[in-house]
């Protein structure tokens, strides 16, 4: 989708935000228009944002204690009677640690449970590798009837809560920790589906997802003072990707870096890559992490650290224009 | 549904013991040992206990019976066949491409198994949100019954959902422990003891029923005995005989994971065959 996508002015001084707190204010929300939905934590209940909702609908509020397979596998028996769980936790435990009850009681089962993962990616910080998860893209994409989707900031995790509640299927919703600027508008557009095309040009594609895709505007903004006019691309549902726009846009620039703050081998990289490769085959650069883990630090030195920024794209994308057709 | 004399539901829990036994031969593969033990429980569940309709498997008024441990589920899907959910010559169909009956249990091939399992430990988990959904709902009357393999509890997942049972006092769960003493490799008590199993579940908030769980009065009445129980959960620990009713895979784990071939399995039938004379026989 593109057009006037009604964006914050992101260059200068946005407003931030962790989009934890927009899937907390979506949750509350969500809860208040309909009376099946329901919050389930696990010991993590601000962590996660989920007291919103715990203190306006203490009755609809279950603390499962520090047990990621009871988390998932209770939100199963609670969507098979009608309701709408929600059950969020660190991503690095669910569905880090609770993957097969994910796999086995909710997608195989096509339980419409709404599976929530704080604190995904390196800008976790000082907590260490253990806490920064990098492979829940990956693990969740692979899931059939399962849909991922990784909001860029805390406005759009607000309305991607509240498609997630009026989803007929089980969902992942991606989070982060720390406070990101805010990108989007109350009045820009979010469905679960499409990609967006937050700025249009012809020379390069850039394709984010979550946090980075305000690091792949700040690109384009660099890379349009050296004269390359790169298209920038919001992809907040990882799966089912956006096949149409992303070929659309790639036919056009015949190039493409992709940009996540996680995996790129199974991550939102290797989904476009296995697009491409099939359908139209293209100079691609995945920027994320490169099979290695994280480790304990600030997260602007970590993102630095590991190349998630806007210099990094740059380069990345010098690098595939290189290697684009004449 | 009326309720049915004994002896009649111990001639049908035989002809379920048949059944699988006919069913494994077919397929090639299967569990044998614990849908033979579980054949009573079976019965006594969907021909006495349960308040469900054969004809109408979403009846939204029905209890839910959760097959945790998914790998018995030849037992189940006899047990369903003899009370009217489909007929008994698709039991033949079992593990074979385009059936409804998967290897292991999947709710969405086949209308009346309430979840997907197989994986073990998922059961109690379920029916605990299942639970607390029914009592937001204000509908505690309806009933969930879980039957778990023993060698199933060494799994986390199980303790996790008996503490969350506990603490929110889940007395519409009633669980039935197949407690048959054996698992693939080898009997429980040396593969992972799990004894003190009683002070285990009292300790976690439960109350605890022990059965002979071949004993299909028995079985009825410890499921009446746990309607009464209104202060916790309850778990029924059913002691089974492993492979019940073929004298040559009873007691013997090495039944627990496999299917008999046609000479086994005609030897077995024999015995079944004069088992269910017995029975007759013995009432009359």
């Amino acid at each position: 989708m593109s057009g006037d996508l009604k964006l914050a002015d992101y260059l200068n001084h946005p407003a931030t935000e962790p989009n934890r707190k927009g899937f907390g204010l979506g949750l509350l929300a969500a809860g208040e228009i309909d009376s099946r939905v329901l919050a389930v934590c696990a010991d993590l209940t601000e962590s996660t944002q989920m007291h919103f909702f715990k203190d306006k609908f203490p009755d609809r509020f279950i603390d499962v204690g520090a047990a990621e397979q009871n988390l998932v596998t209770l939100g199963s028996g609670l969507a098979a009677m009608g309701k709408i769980p929600f059950v969020s936790s660190y991503s690095a435990f669910s569905p880090g640690r609770n993957w097969e009850q994910v796999r086995t009681t909710i997608c195989l089962n096509d339980r419409p449970v709404k599976i929530v993962g704080s604190h995904s990616g390196v800008s976790v910080g000082p907590d260490g590798a253990t806490h920064q998860m990098l492979e829940d893209i990956a693990l969740m994409r692979v899931l059939p009837n399962m849909i991922v989707i990784a909001p860029a900031d805390s406005i759009e995790a607000k309305k991607a809560t509240l498609a997630m509640a009026r989803s007929p299927k089980p969902n992942y919703l991606r989070l982060a920790r720390e406070a990101i600027p805010i990108i989007t508008t109350e009045d820009t557009p979010f469905e679960i589906g499409p990609a967006y095309i937050l700025k249009e040009g012809s020379d390069v594609s850039l394709a984010g997802t979550g946090t980075m895709t305000y690091h792949a505007l700040l690109a384009a903004e660099q890379l349009a003072k050296q004269g390359i006019n790169a298209e920038v691309l919001h992809i907040p549902t990882i799966k089912p990707l956006d096949d149409g726009t992303i070929l659309t846009s790639v036919r056009k620039t015949g190039a493409v870096v992709t940009v996540e703050e996680g995996q790129i081998i199974g991550g939102l990289g290797g989904a476009i890559a296995e697009l491409l490769s099939e359908e139209l085959p293209t100079p691609i650069k995945r920027i994320g992490m490169n099979d290695h883990f994280g480790e304990s630090g600030e997260m602007t030195e970590l993102m630095t650290h590991f190349g998630l920024d806007a210099k990094h794209i740059v380069l990345a994308a010098h690098n595939v224009l290189a290697l684009k057709k004449p | 549904m009326q309720k049915l004399p004994l002896v009649r539901l111990e001639e049908i829990a035989n002809d379920i013991r048949e059944d699988i036994i006919e069913m494994l031969v077919t397929a090639g593969s299967g569990h044998s040992a614990g849908p033979l033990g579980l054949a009573d429980i079976f019965t006594a569940l969907y021909f006495d206990v349960l308040n469900h309709d054969p004809k109408n498997p979403d009846w939204p008024e029905r209890d839910l019976l959760l097959l945790s441990n998914g790998h018995c589920v030849p037992v189940r899907y006899a047990t369903m066949a003899h009370a009217g959910y489909f007929p008994i010559s698709e039991l033949k169909t079992l593990r074979k491409l385009g059936s409804r009956l998967q290897g292991h249990p999947e709710r969405l091939r086949l209308p009346g198994l309430e979840t997907t399992s197989g994986p073990l430990g998922c059961g109690l988990s379920q029916a605990c949100g299942m639970a607390l959904a029914l009592r937001m709902d204000k509908a505690t009357h309806r009933w969930l019954y879980v039957v778990m393999g023993d060698g199933e509890i060494d799994e986390g997942n199980v303790w996790e959902a008996a503490m969350l049972a506990g603490k929110y006092k889940l007395s519409n769960i009633t669980a039935i422990l197949d407690r048959n003493n054996i698992q693939i490799d080898g009997p429980t008590e040396i593969v992972m003891p799990l004894e003190d199993l009683r002070a285990k579940w009292e300790a976690f908030g439960w109350h605890v029923i022990e059965i002979d769980g071949n004993n299909i009065e028995a079985v009825i009445d410890a499921c009446a005995m746990a309607k009464a129980v209104t202060e916790k959960p309850v778990i029924i620990i059913a002691h089974n005989v492993p492979g019940k009713g073929v004298d040559f895979m009873e007691y013997d784990f090495t039944w627990h994971g496999h299917a008999p071939n046609p000479d086994e399995a005609k030897k077995a039938l024999k015995e079944l065959r004069t088992l269910g004379g017995k029975i007759r026989s013995e009432h009359e």
